[in-house]
């Protein structure tokens, strides 16, 4: 442990501390204040409609850019290289499905959430329940990822390596998400992510501009210098993470296909007013999304080529330490005035991504549990919507909870796979299901309520008979009895089972109403007539 | 449903202005012109993408090949694919502002000047008057 000594200082801790505080105060602030206008449904779930197209599109980045990547990506560049890369492509590559087949549509024909889109023509309360269901279990996973994350960052960034000290980080997190989502809703939210994104731009920008400069600009003798000081000849090759091709494939399937049945990113395109704008939101998120996981070079090549592969995994296994041990290092060092600000920068910065990110997920599965479940099939579409926003505060804190408790639980498990799991959930029990009720006529409730389950079974069960669950030494289950399904991403096999039960589902039996009500769906979908 | 397919403009008062509209020869072509950019965009980028994987997964000497100074095959490649992203949402926004949206908006105030003339508001069925529905639909 002598070298998390090494790099946390009591001034640097003190830093960071404060300077988090000082994000914690504004977005109280800004909270409170936004609470008061939160008044009806609309404005808890959706802003009010009232969020520009630029600020939603900085808000999504803010949703999206979670540590995960900001950490998790420039650690895995700087440990492997070339595959570490590919995580950013296929991060970036998914917006386009999202513009091209969901945003616009999904803004014109739904309210609040994604079964609004299937309910429109399906059985309501099958649907609902289902999809439910599904934005449950993934924005759990992808919470417990964020959480047991923020665990892992305290210890690392500031020095608390004591069991209390890190439940209690996540605790505070835990906390402080319940707040923002209970009293400010959907608009508090947005500017929770819209001020995150923007510094953790700003930190990324600066840092990798020194980076730059440190290489003269030259992005080849930035590579070389990682590759010399990885003592790697094939640092700059695919494959020194993924030895087996066939895992990277399910993974890329996984990260592409996902992102356009995420809840948490769906539920982003009610909060403004037009289809328009949600693409405008989009191009916004593409743009700087987009920068942000170039930039992600700099920092990951900049770390391998300045800090080195061993300090970084000696202070963290899964390489999480990159970036931070990076901005320590270009600002001179440990024991200097420059090395302490900017790590204390940066380590502020990744605890206010992940505040951001989980207020972010918790606001999504209230609003599904609320809108979907309690309204639409335990009271049949008769509550109000003073009662919804009641049951969704309520949600928000019974989440909340569970999610602290499940991420002080989970600390000592290897959750490196919840962030993939929750993608490939996504774009097996949801993507199948938004497509066909957008773009065939014919599909049926039962076609949606076997495409979810199908598809979220199937991901949940491959995982725990892959490596994840069984066979290596960190196996979550069981570390005697080995594998049966060797993938460690089950997107591979589950996203086109997915596919296959809601295909299977619908045509297995005809829905008449379902394909009478396309027309109206259709109209509405691409022409906005009617939109909420 | 009728078997003429009236216009916009001469909508009879009792039918369901979506229908109406949805029947139009102006949405039927503005869905042809959404459609045919969609679908094969989304083609033309997931195999793009997949290439890159297959590339990364199953030709791997040839990425890790050099091409200027320590800058890889297989970096340019990825770097193309943010390149291609970029390109493919602006191409869309333009498509989109020129052939979809004038056309949208135009139907969209159709749907509520008929909604308006008739009445006639769309009325969502609860799921038992769905099953009584498609029930008598099936015999």
């Amino acid at each position: 442990m002598n070298t998390l000594a090494a790099i946390v200082t009591d001034s640097q801790r003190a830093l960071a501390i404060s300077l988090f505080v000082g994000f914690v105060g504004i977005t109280l602030f800004i909270t409170v204040r936004m609470g008061r206008k939160t008044k009806d449904a609309d404005d808890f779930y959706a802003a009010g409609r009232s969020i520009t197209g630029i600020q939603n599109g900085i808000a999504i980045s803010g949703d999206y850019m979670s540590a995960a990547s900001f950490l998790g990506i420039a650690g895995l560049i700087a440990l492997y290289g070339f595959d570490g890369f590919l995580y950013s492509v296929g991060f970036l590559v998914a917006y386009l499905v999202v513009l091209l087949f969901v945003a616009e549509p999904l803004r014109n024909s739904g309210k609040y959430t994604m079964a609004d889109v299937l309910a429109y023509r399906l059985r309501q309360r099958p649907v609902r329940t289902a999809a439910s269901i599904s934005t449950l279990t993934i924005s759990l996973f992808y919470l417990l990822a964020q959480m047991a994350g923020a665990g892992a960052l305290v210890s690392l960034l500031l020095g608390i390596t004591s069991d209390l000290g890190k439940s209690l980080t996540i605790a505070g997190v835990g906390v402080l998400m319940i707040i923002y989502v209970i009293v400010g809703g959907m608009k508090a939210t947005t500017w929770v992510q819209i001020i995150k994104a923007s510094l953790l731009m700003g930190g990324t920008i600066f840092i990798s501009l020194l980076v730059a400069i440190k290489f003269n600009f030259n992005p080849s003798t930035m590579m070389q210098a990682a590759q010399d000081a990885s003592g790697n000849p094939n640092f700059l090759a695919p494959g020194n993470r993924y030895k087996d091709p066939v895992d990277l494939l399910s993974l890329g399937l996984a990260l592409v296909l996902g992102t356009a049945g995420l809840p948490h990113i769906l539920t982003r395109f009610y909060t403004v007013p037009t289809a328009r704008a949600a693409r405008t939101s989009v191009n916004w998120a593409i743009g700087i999304i987009g920068a942000f996981y170039l930039m992600t070079t700099f920092l990951g090549f900049g770390a391998a080529a300045l800090v080195g592969a061993k300090a970084i995994t000696e202070a963290d296994k899964g390489g999480n330490s990159a970036a931070p041990l990076l901005a320590q290092v270009l600002g001179g060092g440990a024991d200097s005035i420059g090395g302490t600000v900017l790590m204390s920068v940066i380590a502020a910065v990744a605890f206010a991504t992940i505040l951001a990110v989980v207020a972010g997920l918790t606001l999504a599965s209230s609003t599904s549990f609320a809108h979907d479940f309690y309204n639409n099939v335990v009271k049949k579409g008769e509550a109000t919507g003073k009662e919804e926003v009641r049951v969704a505060r309520f949600a928000t804190v019974v989440i909340g909870i569970l999610a602290i408790v499940l991420g002080i639980l989970a600390q000592k498990q290897n959750i490196a796979f919840l962030v993939g799991l929750a993608f490939a959930v996504a774009a097996s029990a949801n993507l199948p299901t938004i497509m066909f009720s957008l773009f065939w006529k014919r599909f049926t409730t039962r076609g949606a309520v076997w495409g979810i389950y199908g598809g979220l079974a199937m991901s949940l069960f491959l995982v725990i008979i892959s490596p994840v669950g069984l066979g290596t030494p960190t196996s979550l289950f069981s570390t005697t009895a080995s594998s049966i399904f060797p993938l460690s991403n089950p997107g591979l096999v589950s996203i086109p089972f997915g596919f296959l039960c809601a295909w299977l589902g619908t045509m297995t039996a005809r829905e008449a109403t379902s394909e009478a009500m396309y027309p109206e769906l259709e109209v509405r979908a691409l022409t906005g007539a009617g939109a909420h | 449903m009728t078997t003429t397919s009236p216009g916009p403009t001469d909508a009879p008062s009792v039918q369901d202005p979506y229908l109406v509209v949805e029947q139009s020869p102006e949405f039927q072509a503005l869905r042809t012109r959404y459609r045919r950019f969609i679908f094969p965009m989304g083609a033309v980028f997931m195999v793009w993408y997949l290439l890159l994987i297959y590339c990364a997964g199953w030709q791997r000497s040839w990425m890790g090949q050099k091409v200027v100074g320590a800058i890889t095959v297989g970096y340019l490649f990825a770097l193309l694919q943010f390149v291609s992203t970029f390109a493919i949402a602006i191409l869309y926004t333009r498509y989109a502002d020129k052939n979809i949206d004038p056309v949208a908006a135009e139907l969209k105030a159709e749907v509520e000047r008929l909604d308006s003339l008739t009445g006639h508001h769309p009325t969502h069925l609860s799921d038992s008057e769905l099953d009584v529905a498609d029930l008598n639909a099936g015999a």
